[in-house]
């Protein structure tokens, strides 16, 4: 049987593997952006399991919202990219280092 | 059903929300040398908005939506100084957009809906409409931010504000799943922030509850800019066009200020005794790390960032005494330093040029031969800033460490005390570098002959000095909204 407990634990191991790659990877700009997508679908895990569990609709609206949201957020990122690929030919977050301070 | 009333309530953001689409269709239809005409359009939208806010308030606190949309006082206050500042930023920032031949339609849409986005901030009587008032804050701001496209600095900056608001933005979320969890274990589940107010009472995961609560501080943080979630403040001040750094430091700091109000007052308000101390400890680190770190820069923008972090720490300071008194004090210190970075950045913006940016310090050098005039107004917002009598500046911090002492946290106004004096240094230097250093060799610091921009300017700087002097009035408002 899947608890509630259960679904909890798998969005707190989803955000924490998108929070350790936001800090961990020296590399590459795109991994951040997976990073960032992959920690607001463990919010949505999260609220989706409240949601259904406790038995009260309003969650799953808010988690519409969240992916809306998301796609939004990730088309301005793609862009900031886009621009920053177009000044500097890289995209490797160890270059990305001119302000200092 | 949404009724009529309902949309009478949020007319001020329905308005905006026309004006900015009607905006943009007219700039896609306009001859190019008819785009300057959208800069003052767009101020009249604002000012337009401000009188709708101010004479559409309804004599009591009101709610739209089903509770989503709250309009009270505090709402009021925070939307007309939100608005009255965007629309001193677009005044100032139009030679430098000239300069820069980025005066279009772009800045003057985003910058709106950026206005739209803090106006449902302060305004959220729900957690959805929290997230998604600062997300189109946020995502108009980091838009905004590389709107230079060809440097390679704003586009810097605009990468790592993404990637650090979009953090924030995940940690705010994931304490507010954990809220929604702890308020459905022993009563109905909500999103509604009135609700939420007394889930400790009820709750049998209170332990959930503290989770979500350290996590939504943790966002509150970041989008204040306190330490030690501050990283991203400095660069994005250094690396975005000064017009939005303005707009970053003055109306995205009141909605800062809203969203902690909303969020820690009006949702978890029952758990005061466990977030207070949370508080005090970041206005301390921020005290700290602003006002030491701000003496070593040389860049103005720079500098200004860690002011800024200090100026958090403040603002925290009064939201930490947790009571009207304290909130009150947090956001008459919020408007005044809305008002006065404002200012601030403004002489920057009417002494660059294109290819100039007056960013460094040392470009200020020998200000007061060259023109007198903008160097005393630079005086007067540096002495504001650093809270020398009788200037606004310092009626908002002694009101802040007023309250925290009443609220029994005589050791943290030592520390805010302490640190105002450290943090005079710097802002002494820049007065210094202006009054008492030769100009530099070929220097041309000319304020721009924008006339619009020089009378608004000296208006706004004099105003700290007349709010200094007669402060009642604005304190009265900030009160009223607090019940007291």
């Amino acid at each position: 049987m899947i608890t509630l407990s259960h679904y909890i634990v798998l969005g707190a191991v989803l955000f924490c593997i998108a929070v350790a790659g936001l800090f961990i990877n020296r590399k590459n700009v795109i991994v951040l952006l997976m990073s960032i997508e992959l920690m607001l679908l463990a919010v949505n895990t999260n609220f989706v399991a409240f949601s259904r569990f406790l038995g009260d609709v309003s969650g799953q609206v808010f988690v519409f919202f969240i992916l809306t949201v998301a796609a939004a957020e990730a088309a301005i990122g793609l862009a900031i990219l886009v621009l920053l690929f177009r000044n500097r030919s890289t995209i490797n977050i160890a270059d990305i280092d001119s302000m200092k301070g | 059903m949404p009724t009529l009333t309902d949309i009478l309530i949020m007319l001020p953001e329905f308005y905006l929300v026309a004006a900015a689409c009607v905006l943009l269709l007219a700039d896609a239809f306009m001859q190019p040398a008819q785009r300057p005409y959208l800069h003052w359009i767009s101020i009249a939208l604002l000012l337009f908005t401000i009188y709708l806010v101010i004479a559409g308030q309804p004599p009591q606190t009101v709610t739209a939506f089903g509770g989503m949309f709250v309009r009270d006082r505090v709402s009021e206050i925070l939307k007309v100084f939100a608005l009255l500042t965007t629309a001193l930023v677009f005044v100032y920032a139009r030679p430098y957009l000239i300069d820069r031949k980025l005066l279009g339609g772009e800045f003057y849409t985003l910058m709106i809906f950026a206005v739209i986005g803090i106006m449902l901030l302060v305004s959220a009587g729900n957690l959805v409409t929290v997230y998604l008032g600062l997300e189109l804050l946020s995502l108009s701001s980091y838009a905004m931010v590389a709107l230079n496209r060809d440097e390679r600095l704003p586009s810097e900056a605009a990468i790592k504000y993404f990637v650090l608001g979009a953090l924030a933005s995940g940690m705010l979320l994931y304490g507010m799943s954990m809220v929604y969890g702890a308020s459905g274990m022993g009563g109905t589940p909500t999103l509604d922030l009135a609700q939420l107010h007394n889930v400790m009472t009820y709750t049998q995961a209170p332990k959930l509850l503290l989770f979500g609560l350290i996590f939504m501080l943790v966002g509150i943080g970041f989008k204040l800019g306190a330490a030690p979630f501050h990283m991203w403040i400095p660069d994005v001040y250094q690396g975005a066009p000064t017009p939005v750094t303005t707009f970053i430091a003055s109306g995205s700091k009141l909605a800062a200020f809203g969203m902690a109000y909303r969020l820690l007052d009006a949702g978890m308000g029952d758990l005061v005794h466990q977030w207070q101390l949370m508080l005090a400890v970041l206005a301390v680190l921020s005290l700290a790390i602003g006002n030491l770190v701000a003496i070593v820069q040389t860049n103005l923008k720079r500098m200004l960032a860690y002011s800024t972090i200090s100026h958090m720490g403040y603002l925290l300071l009064g939201l930490s005494a947790a009571g009207p008194e304290g909130y009150a004090a947090a956001m008459f210190y919020a408007i005044g330093y809305a008002l006065m970075s404002v200012a601030a950045f403004g002489v920057m913006l009417s002494l660059t040029r294109a290819g100039f940016e007056c960013e460094e310090i040392a470009d200020l050098k020998g200000l007061n031969r060259k023109s007198p005039w903008m160097a005393f107004l630079m005086l007067l917002t540096m002495l504001s800033l650093a809270g020398v009598p009788p200037l606004l500046g310092f009626w908002a911090k002694a009101l802040v460490l007023e309250a925290a002492i009443h609220a029994n946290m005589l050791w943290l106004a030592i520390v805010g005390i302490v640190f105002a004096i450290v943090g005079l240094y710097y802002y002494l230097h820049v007065i210094k570098v202006m009054y008492f250093d030769k100009p530099q060799e070929g220097s041309v610091l000319q304020a721009k002959p924008d006339m619009s921009l020089r009378v608004v300017l000296s208006l706004n700087a004099m105003s700290l000095l007349a709010l200094g002097l007669y402060w009642g009035p604005l304190l009265g408002w900030c009160r009223s909204a607090f019940g007291l």
